[in-house]
């Protein structure tokens, strides 16, 4: 930065309301409590802020890949984080809220046993979470784990108060526990090496508290609260616990300053999370399975109706076809799992088989049609001038014959569907590709978990090519 | 017995039928001569009702068809009597020489397998193919595949054979091998037990039509323009 005189600093836009996101009323300018935060901190270190978009989740490999110099979008101080990266001191203190359905008795961490909750991904509502055998279901944006409470697809939402208060606690049927389950703070993440720009980071920021600049930046935003009178200590502030002592009180509780971040022990995979690796991966076969079981006779049928059916259904039967074709199966999944939730009431798997289902049907069905227009036509002439139906000559002489043809292409589909399977994580299904993320952020680690991840999927989608190389030998010499 | 009263019939690029009137007595065989679109092939498309006509009747095995579409029933009846030979074969790929010719027996008329397969090798035999009932249509010659096609559409007991250039597609030297099973077939309309199969041959060969017809038909612009009966 010293060079450049710019300071990078990494976000996701995703995250939304207040921390950093596009503004509604003029596109393409970036504004939230965290860039006015950023833009103070350059001011006092006399550079310029330059934003970085970053996954959330990936938010910590690129600052150490080093595409930008500070993570600052809600990172929450942990003992994990401690060790991976160099921490500011705390820019906002935050309280973990229980959002529950009214009337739910439910309202402390040790009742969330065994329970269904969702949080978001890597954060420490989900350690807490686990710490406590709860049932973890992980989203990756803010809403939708209040959406899924709503419909009754999980019991709680435990997610720090500033997203609970916007996205969470007003929403009908919903209702917020008061006090905080656990406290704990927003910290700027640093590179390990960038001890210079630490201190200068931290001095910048207690300037800000002590003029008063970060009080009046919080309150523009509506988020200084008691809580925050925790961030004034000179020391550091406790690590989130979930000990009911660190729960109550607001006062500071000095801790020795932690000297320089140690360097941890490499982590290998541990026996447990090969399990869940293995687990994962009979969730992506089990998709696909079902998923290709239900798009290959809907694909099917929809070519037949295409190529053989009346102007209406065929009209009808394009219309799906260029419906599901042309529009992102992500989207699909969405609508599906999301948007029609109040009609359609599915659990993620029904919904991940469902939606790839449908999806892929449009898929199948191009590749029948093709397949049947690659028949000659004397085919069905020699068939109709012997006396069978139409649905008869579909049925003994026409599909036949264009399965064989199309099996090349139903492999390879079935292939692509093993792996655009992993698309379902954005419904909560903790398929193999979701796992290896997961696994790869608490190990710190890609490069094991990618290999095994890819292993995984190579052992399930070899057999399947060696397969569809022997059908089509035995078909050919039958 | 094919009766054919003022058959007309045009496609988009002009009319290929012109006013056809004649009659086949049964068991008697026809040759049709012509040039290529003269309307021979149209005409035994529209005999098996694979064609649709726009004017005129006709009269065969027993049933009648109007102009316009047919109904499936009557259409599903008039082929179990009416059966077909294309110039191309169409042997259907995926199935055994034996199971080409019983799937219709089999499905369109619901004969059992074992009947179905007896008859199938019967009919086999006489087209001197009774060793290759297993084959698959890929491993046979093309005179071989129009063999197993004569035998596929006499299967379902037909009383009436249209056969569409059965040897056009051939190579000369794969020709008389299928002149030779045509011979036995019109022997068979000929034979003793009295009047059997009614044939209509389109064809390109005179020879073979002088041989084997009672009469032949000369078209010419969708008309009959001769009619002759072989010495």
């Amino acid at each position: 930065m010293h060079e450049s005189g710019e300071l990078g600093w990494g976000a996701d836009l995703q995250g939304g309301e207040p921390y950093v996101y596009e503004s509604p009323t003029q596109p393409g300018v970036i504004i939230g409590f965290e860039v006015e935060i950023a833009e103070a901190l350059a001011r006092e270190l006399g550079v310029r802020a330059k934003f970085h978009q970053n996954d959330w989740s990936n938010l910590i490999p690129s600052l150490e890949r080093g595409d930008f110099d500070l993570a600052l979008n809600g990172l929450e101080d942990t003992p994990a984080r401690r060790a991976r990266l160099r921490l500011s001191r705390p820019y906002f203190v935050y309280g973990e809220t229980l959002a529950v359905r009214r009337g739910s008795q439910l309202h402390s961490l040790a009742e969330l046993s065994g329970r269904r909750i969702g949080t978001l991904n890597q954060t420490v509502a989900q350690e807490l979470l686990q710490a406590q055998h709860a049932e973890v279901v992980l989203y990756e944006g803010q809403q939708e784990p209040y959406l899924d409470l709503s419909q009754g697809r999980v019991e709680g939402v435990l997610l720090d108060h500033v997203i609970a208060d916007r996205y969470g606690c007003a929403q009908p049927g919903l209702s917020c526990v008061k006090q905080d389950l656990a406290r704990g703070t927003y910290v700027i993440g640093m590179r390990p090496s960038d001890a210079e720009l630490a201190t200068r980071v931290d001095a910048a920021l207690s300037r800000l508290i002590e003029s008063g600049e970060l009080r009046r930046i919080l309150e523009h935003w509506r988020l200084w609260d008691a809580r925050q009178a925790e961030l004034s200590a000179r020391a550091p502030l406790p690590l989130p616990s979930t000990s009911s002592a660190a729960v109550a009180p607001l006062a500071p509780v000095s801790a020795a300053i932690p000297g320089p971040a140690p360097v941890p022990a490499k982590q290998t995979i541990s026996r447990a999370q090969f399990g869940l690796f293995f687990q994962g991966a009979l969730f992506t076969l089990l998709i696909s399975v079902c998923a290709f079981a239900l798009a290959l006779p809907l694909g099917v049928l929809l070519a037949v109706v295409r190529s053989h059916g009346g102007r209406v259904s065929r009209v009808l039967a394009t219309a799906y076809v260029e419906l599901f074709r042309g529009t992102p199966v992500l989207l699909q999944l969405y609508v599906l799992y999301y948007g029609l939730s109040s009609l359609v009431r599915l659990g993620p798997i029904q919904a991940a088989i469902l939606g790839l289902g449908l999806n892929y049907a449009a898929y199948e069905a191009e590749v029948h049609r093709g397949a049947l227009a690659a028949l000659p036509r004397g085919q069905a002439e020699a068939a109709s001038s012997l006396g069978l139906s139409r649905i008869q000559v579909l049925r003994h002489v026409l599909l036949p014959q264009s399965l064989r043809i199309a099996l090349p292409a139903l492999t390879n589909d079935f292939v692509a569907l093993l792996k655009d399977s992993s698309l379902v994580s954005v419904i909560t299904v903790v398929e193999l590709t979701k796992r290896m993320t997961i696994v790869a952020v608490e190990l710190r680690d890609w490069v094991v978990p990618g290999l095994l991840c890819a292993g995984m999927y190579f052992a399930l989608s070899f057999p399947l090519s060696r397969l569809s190389l022997w059908l089509e030998r035995r078909y050919q010499s039958a | 017995m094919i009766r054919i009263a003022g058959l007309h019939k045009a496609f988009a690029g002009g009319p290929v039928l012109a006013g056809i009137d004649a009659t086949v007595a049964e068991g008697k065989i026809v040759a049709l001569l012509g040039a290529s679109g003269s309307g021979k092939s149209t005409l035994l498309r529209c005999l098996n009702g694979l064609e649709t006509f726009d004017a005129g009747t006709l009269e065969i095995a027993g049933f009648s068809l109007k102009p316009g579409a047919h109904d499936a029933r009557t259409l599903h009846a008039l082929r179990a009597k009416v059966g077909m030979v294309f110039q191309e074969f169409h042997l259907f790929s995926h199935l055994s020489v034996l199971d080409n010719i019983t799937l219709a027996p089999r499905i369109a008329r619901g004969a059992a397998r074992a009947p179905a397969e007896a008859h199938a090798r019967e009919l086999l035999a006489q087209v001197g193919l009774g060793e290759r009932a297993h084959a698959m249509p890929r491993e046979l010659s093309g005179g071989q595949k129009q063999r197993v096609a004569i035998a596929r559409a006499l299967a379902q007991g037909v009383s009436v054979l249209l056969l569409d250039e059965p040897t056009s597609a051939l190579d000369p030297d794969l020709r008389e091998e299928v002149r030779e099973v045509l011979r036995k077939v019109a022997r068979g309309a000929h034979g003793a037990s009295g009047p059997g199969l009614t044939i209509l041959l389109v064809t390109h060969e005179h020879a073979l039509a002088r041989e084997l017809a009672d009469e032949i038909w000369t078209l010419a612009a969708g008309k009959i323009t001769g009619i002759s009966r072989p010495a």
